[in-house]
């Protein structure tokens, strides 16, 4: 199975690229742009075909090295 | 006192920190990072600068991982003195020995310059020569050295005499050329026997290379 994690900053951590990106996006007169947001997506294959097992791993890597929760938050999506 | 000095693939301050340290009288020993064991009668353990696995994922993020680092967690756990300097104190806040975490400068900038920092408590070994609002000229070299912590922990920090260092400028007001949270640039643990700093007393040890306050900050873990 193959999981893919995307991490970012939590709210309220200054996403310092993310800024630097709105302002050159701005200054190319993209005039409806509000906000940009930089991360991380990181896809993980695995040797198993249970989802939940898939799902509990993924988790426990996200929890123990792929992200730092202390300053980001990540969200596991499409597992199949 | 012995001292070992952690050695990563990618590290790049374990010589200058031996330097250092055996300027002041010590015996070091510079342990690579997949041994088990510290040396006999370890009572020091420094986490030198550089970048530790090329800085992959997150700074300091792969290097937790080492098998050195279980005996350093122990030592720590026992009460030794451990210090992180740069992608030391980057480690140090990954593994958990350390609250907050190090992320990017804010204006993205590597800055590499000699810094006024700020002694804010001299209540602990490694800053126990200074007086409090006493200066220090150490230079500073990080990419990912903005101190970030959330409000909660950060009075937990105060609270506890936690809040080593700050930079400031010239006339002496906090500054934060990083981005760091209340101008941070070191601090240690509850116990106060793991410390962590941004900046380098360690090249700071000659008046010829522009500064040797470093000798003063690290002579505090001679003392005790």
């Amino acid at each position: 199975m193959t999981a893919i994690v995307n991490i970012f900053l939590k709210q309220g951590v200054l996403d310092a690229q993310g800024k630097a990106v709105f302002h050159a996006l701005k200054s190319l007169h993209f005039d409806t742009i509000q906000d940009v947001k930089i991360g991380k997506r990181i896809i993980v294959d695995l040797d198993t075909q249970d989802y939940n097992q898939a799902k509990e791993d993924v988790t426990k890597m996200c929890e123990e090295l792929l992200a730092n929760t202390v300053i980001e938050d990540y969200a596991i999506e499409n597992i199949k | 006192m012995k001292a070992a000095i952690l050695q990563f693939p990618g590290t790049n301050c374990e010589y200058d920190t031996q330097y250092a340290l055996n300027k002041l009288g010590a015996q070091t020993t510079i342990v690579w990072h997949k041994d088990t064991n510290l040396p006999k009668d370890t009572d020091f353990i420094v986490l030198a600068g550089g970048f530790s696995y090329g800085d992959y994922l997150r700074c300091g993020a792969i290097a937790k991982f080492s098998p050195i680092m279980n005996s350093v967690i122990d030592f720590a756990r026992s009460g030794g003195h451990v210090l992180g300097i740069c992608n030391g104190f980057q480690i140090l806040t990954e593994v958990g020995l350390l609250p907050g975490a190090l992320k990017r400068n804010d204006k993205l900038h590597f800055i590499s310059r000699h810094h006024k920092l700020k002694v804010i408590s001299n209540n602990n070994s490694f800053l126990n020569k200074f007086q409090t609002n006493e200066t220090v000229n150490i230079p500073m070299a990080h990419h990912d050295g903005s101190y970030y912590i959330d409000e909660v922990s950060l009075k937990e920090l105060y609270d506890h005499d936690q809040v080593l260092l700050k930079y400031v400028d010239q006339n002496n007001h906090n500054t934060s050329p990083n981005g760091s949270t209340d101008s941070i640039a070191g601090i240690c643990n509850k116990n106060k026997n793991v410390y962590g700093l941004m900046p380098h007393p360690e090249r700071a040890m000659e008046k010829l290379l522009g500064s040797d306050d470093g000798v003063k900050m690290l002579e505090g873990f001679f003392s005790t």
